[in-house]
């Protein structure tokens, strides 16, 4: 038992300078101001975010996501039935392939967005060629809900998939035995038993979307704001800590809530632990 | 019919899902620097990265923070584990949430954290920092390859080599060590895949001069789209998805279908409460 303390001691305190310091210290900016006299315990940071323009871009971040979230379920849902159904071959094969994507690095697969969408790209080459309207979203709302249910899409589809692949087949036959017909069967077994999976994957998309900034900054172009973007400009380029600390410590409750919340509507076995 | 639709619905997914990469992969190998017409194959940007001294010089930072970083944490993660294991269930809880953090929290609050605390106590941002930065989010990822070998691991076997005179550390080396090591391993490539794939806190840790693959991509793509980042970016993919496909085949038992990246090992990263309610022996 006494080698459990020696070997530990150096994660234990590499944890504590590298992940709890930090994280105390953005909590230190995000409640001081620097003053010429000095720094001072201030919450003129949270003030300065309940501006109107500040909080649009919470509003615009939240909307966003939310709408990512929705456009990933309605398209993912019957991805994940599909995949998980009785009547399909090579079925491992493509939950594989369903796989991949995920493990691409987000910032090629929005970049490989851009060069498909912009002016002269592909999609508008093929639309000219058979004679359909051009279409112009890069650098619009479009592009950005398009990239991000791009890259979130598998996240939402996985969860659901694990869960739907654990639903006892018997149950279902059961049903049929008694007369159900298949949407009896989805509506009151299929469904209720995946929610847990519709959660987590829910979880799992909305959470990446709102904290997202290469996405929107990519296909959105630079003058595009989502609070990603607006704490990496604090950072970066406006060099206000105060302000870019109490920016990051409203995003870190806004995912414990929606962690929280989801938590609500979750089961032990949700999610199946896809990730 | 349903049948029909069902794999018509599947095929269009998938394209969705595909194309855009394998187009970005096709037309890096396009001789005209057009992204829309093909004018024939080449490997000139290819060739060309190889002589872009920024993108060569981003390539060996890449490898070497991924190595190192990997490397570190291997070691000091793999040591923590076997601290952990014989915790007691209180301590160990309070490890395992705090391990948990960078896991949990956005990479953005992560990258940004970290830049203060190096720019608070003055250290200049550049390789070293990048390197703390990186050992950091990859240990939690290594202690949690490794602790279910530790689990797994009968404990009696310790305990035999002591009875026969074996050293605590002989012990460790030759019975313990043996029985772990595909978490080790496992725990190793998966840092180092993490690492060669970051972006978000590499970009908030690292100083002017020293730049890893994905940052260069991501300057040169804001600029604007230049087909030797095609070029770059296949060979990244390829990279990536080859480690993580030996990782994958590394963690999954029979089907594949229930153990994707990290599953298996590991609990569900993203889901709070299976994170809670991963019962910590």
């Amino acid at each position: 038992m006494k080698r459990g303390r020696v070997t530990t001691f150096p994660y234990i305190v590499w944890m504590l300078i590298f992940i709890l310091v930090p994280l105390v210290l953005v909590l230190y900016y995000a409640v001081t101001v620097t003053t010429p006299a000095g720094t001072v315990f201030s919450l003129q940071n949270f003030e300065k975010f309940m501006q109107p323009i500040y909080i649009k871009v919470l509003v615009r971040s939240i909307q966003l996501a939310l709408v990512s979230t929705i456009i990933c379920l309605l398209l993912g849902y019957p991805v994940a039935m599909i995949l998980s159904g009785r009547d399909l071959s090579k079925k491992n094969i493509l939950v594989l392939l369903f796989v991949i994507p995920m493990w691409m690095n987000f910032l090629l697969r929005t970049y490989a967005w851009m060069t498909l969408l912009e002016k002269k790209g592909l999609i508008n080459t093929v639309l000219g060629f058979i004679g359909l309207p051009q279409i112009n979203i890069l650098y619009t709302d479009s592009a950005v809900i398009l990239g991000m249910v791009y890259n979130f899409l598998p996240f939402m589809v996985l969860p659901i998939f694990s869960v739907m692949s654990k639903i006892d087949k018997s149950i279902i036959e059961a049903a049929e035995d008694l007369g159900s017909n298949s949407f009896t069967v989805f509506r009151k077994i299929t469904l209720p038993l995946s929610l847990p999976g519709v959660v987590s994957g829910i979880t799992m998309v909305f959470m990446p979307a709102l904290t997202t900034f290469i996405i929107s900054k990519l296909l959105g172009g630079s003058q595009y704001t989502l609070i990603g973007n607006l704490i990496e400009d604090q950072f970066m380029r406006v060099y206000d800590w105060n302000f870019g600390s109490a920016l990051s410590i409203i995003m870190m409750l806004l995912i414990v809530i929606s962690m929280a919340v989801m938590s609500r509507y979750d089961r032990e076995d949700a999610g199946g632990g896809l990730f | 019919m349903t049948k029909v639709i069902k794999k018509l619905y599947l095929a269009l997914v998938f394209m969705f899902l595909y194309a855009p990469v394998v187009i970005l992969i096709v037309f890096s190998f396009n001789s005209s620097k057009s992204r829309a017409n093909w004018a024939g194959f080449t490997l000139k940007w290819y060739l060309d990265l190889f002589k872009d001294k920024q993108i060569m010089s981003s390539l060996y930072y890449t490898i070497a923070v991924a190595l190192l970083a990997s490397l570190i944490a291997t070691i000091m993660g793999t040591a923590a584990a076997l601290g952990i294991h014989n915790m007691s269930r209180f301590k160990k809880s309070i490890i395992m949430n705090i391990t948990y953090l960078p896991v949990l929290n956005p990479d953005i609050v992560t990258g940004i954290s970290l830049m203060i605390l190096f720019i608070f106590f003055k250290i200049k941002l550049g390789f070293v920092t990048l390197l703390l930065a990186h050992i950091t989010f990859n240990v939690p990822y290594v202690i949690l390859s490794v602790l279910p070998k530790l689990k797994q691991l009968n404990k009696h076997l310790e305990e035999a080599a002591l009875d026969l005179g074996a050293t605590p550390f002989y012990a460790l080396r030759k019975v313990i060590l043996p029985e772990i090591m595909p978490g080790v391993v496992t725990g190793f490539l998966l840092a180092f895949t993490l690492s060669l794939d970051d972006f978000i806190i590499s970009f908030f840790t690292t100083g002017s001069g020293v730049s890893t693959l994905s940052i260069t991509v991501y300057s040169m793509a804001r600029l604007g789209i230049n087909p030797k980042i095609n070029a770059l970016s296949t060979l990244m993919f390829i990279t990536v998805l080859g480690l993580l496909l030996i990782i994958n085949k590394r963690t999954s038992g029979n089907s594949i279908a229930k153990n994707t990246k990290e599953q298996k090992e590991m609990p569900n990263f993203y889901n709070p409460s299976s994170i809670e309610g991963e019962p910590l022996p």
